[in-house]
């Protein structure tokens, strides 16, 4: 009896913690859609806020956390593919090219509170840029990079030799042969990881924290010398710092609900790019 | 264009793409100056020792102490109650997925672990707040529930699409043969599965635990929402704690600069990046150990 039995127990043990991992996904999805979507209106995500943060919309935090993740985008998307395109089309397999991957390797380890202080001492106090959003966005475009270059790279390594090997043939230099025939080629993939990577990015909080990040700013967000609001900060602020704390939870779900709307969106678009360059193959 | 141009315009560009290959060793050894210089300048006012053996992280305070341990002892706490729960679920949740899943099960299943994944920290440290705090004080009889108890759970979900997906490419990377030898001494798939496949993956499941270990250690914003940040020194899973990250995050946006309380977090930041460095090295040793036994 129990020999016959035993299989089934195993497969439903197996089952169940496939399920609580998964119920954890519905169970954030079902909460923030069931009390998010009723604070949700067009005024919500047009409007200013108002009255000490307890009415009115979160425009500024919006736009400021598109701004930020465009400027993340513009200043590590093209460091991090150059940085791959020496790695796999030009590196020899010596100390330096090793001493590159370990730090990249590292680099994606490290803590993202890390790249906050670091920003802080670098950007906002080294540079002068003070608390502004350029210094966030460097702050973010540093903490983008190793993930731009590993997926990158793994883009880059995806195309075979002979596709270099008969630009090369039919006289190309080879940055001719990268420019015209491997990146074109890489493309979609290269794309995947960068919407990937900024959709991580713009859910950070932690490396904004002391680099130019505010709780309120009179008027828009989206001077690049200047304090600005986000989206995963002003959550942070509605739920725990706001001395109404009951008062605006709904605004803080709504909120929630935007910021996760915001980063699925761009989760969805890699994954749509992936499929299609996949079925393309 | 002449050949010779074209050759010329060749260089340069090799020439920036390895400027911007080393940029990165610049910017990690960048991190890594800037951290032991103000440690540096923190350990001029404060004596090594007290730092690592005071009991108590009270920079404010008449008599300032800045002892790292409650907040060690703090990131212990909850990154072990992250582990004990991330650790048999993700395990299972892998075997799952590689073992005894179809392919078409598996291409929605991984979709969703990356969407798990993809959660944003706050939004998971909120969802903390309103449902896992509430829950737990209701089963404890607590005011609330921001606790250890309740950034471990944070935490673990936080780590599990690590843990998974490092675990299914340890499993996958093992060859059928294994599981076919398996099978013809007449073991079933979970005798197979327990004496064959998870022993022979055991440096890839390792490497994904480290891995997830890494996440945990350095995740701020959660524990910062979830776990009460009381600076008492930490007695228990029910009982709030203050972590590394959290001490930061609460403490640098106040202090002056270039005091002693400035460097201090500093200081902590140098142990986190230690610690977090030790772990992630770990894990990737692991993860050559078993590329090696594929390879042979």
């Amino acid at each position: 009896m129990m020999k016959r039995l035993s299989p089934v127990i195993e497969w439903f043990t197996l089952l169940f913690c496939t399920g609580t991992v998964l119920s954890f996904l519905i169970a954030i999805l079902w909460d923030l859609t069931a009390k998010g979507w009723p604070s949700l209106s067009w005024q919500f995500i047009t409007e200013l806020p108002s009255e000490g943060m307890t009415k009115g919309g979160i425009l500024p935090a919006i736009t400021g956390t598109v701004m930020l993740t465009l400027l993340t985008a513009v200043l590590a998307v093209p460091l991090g593919i150059s940085c791959a395109i020496y790695l796999n089309e030009y590196a020899k397999d010596n100390w330096l090219t090793r001493l590159i991957r370990a730090s990249i390797r590292n680099l994606s380890g490290v803590p993202s509170i890390i790249y906050g202080l670091f920003g802080l001492a670098l950007f906002v106090q080294g540079m002068h840029m003070g608390t502004s959003m350029l210094a966030a966005g460097f702050t973010l475009g540093l903490l983008s990079l190793p993930y731009i270059i590993s997926t990158t790279e793994e883009a880059l390594r995806r195309i075979p030799a002979s596709t270099r090997e008969a630009a090369l043939a039919v006289g190309a230099t080879q940055f001719e042969s990268i420019r015209d025939v491997v990146l074109p080629s890489a493309l979609p993939g290269i794309l995947t990881g960068v919407v990937l990577t900024l959709s991580r990015a713009a859910g950070e909080t932690a490396p904004i924290l002391f680099t130019g990040v505010a709780f309120y700013i009179n008027g828009s967000s989206g001077y690049l010398n200047q304090e600005f609001m986000a989206l995963p900060y002003h959550l942070y602020m509605l739920s725990t710092q706001h001395q109404a704390i009951e008062q605006v939870r709904p605004l803080a779900y709504g909120t929630a609900l935007v910021l996760v709307m915001v980063v699925f969106f761009l989760n969805l678009t890699a994954f749509y790019i992936r499929y299609k360059y996949r079925n393309n193959e | 264009m002449k050949l010779a141009a074209r050759e010329t315009i060749d260089s340069f560009v090799k020439a920036a793409f390895r400027t911007t290959g080393l940029l990165v060793i610049v910017i990690l050894g960048g991190i890594f100056v800037m951290l032991l210089w103000n440690t540096i300048a923190f350990f001029a006012h404060i004596k090594p020792l007290d730092f690592i053996t005071a009991t108590q992280w009270n920079p404010g305070g008449n008599r300032a102490s800045y002892g790292i341990l409650p907040l060690m002892v703090s990131t212990g706490i909850v990154t072990l109650g992250a582990m004990m729960i991330a650790i048999p679920l993700g395990i299972g949740t892998a075997a799952f997925m590689s073992e005894y899943a179809n392919s078409r099960l598996r291409n929605i299943l991984k979709p969703m672990i990356e969407m798990l994944a993809a959660v944003p920290s706050v939004a998971i440290g909120f969802l903390g707040i309103v449902i896992v705090g509430p829950e737990i004080a209701k089963l404890a009889h607590q005011a609330n529930g921001l606790n250890a108890l309740n950034g471990a759970v944070l935490l673990a979900i936080m780590a599990l699409p690590t843990i998974i997906t490092v675990t299914e490419d340890a499993l996958q990377a093992l060859p059928v043969s294994y599981r076919e030898a398996s099978y013809s001494v007449g073991a079933n798939r979970w005798q197979t599965l327990r004496k064959v496949i998870i022993p022979a993956a055991a440096p890839g499941i390792i490497a994904a635990v480290m891995l997830g270990v890494g996440r945990a250690i350095g995740e701020t914003m959660t524990v910062l929402m979830a776990t009460g940040n009381a600076s008492a020194f930490p007695k228990g899973f029910f009982h709030s704690v203050r972590t590394i990250t959290a001490t930061i995050a609460i403490e640098m946006g106040e202090v002056p600069y270039q005091t002693t309380h400035y460097y201090a977090l500093f200081a902590i930041a140098a142990v986190l990046f230690l610690i977090t460095l030790l772990v992630n090295l770990a894990g990737e040793y692991f993860v050559n150990r078993y590329r090696k036994y594929q390879a042979t």
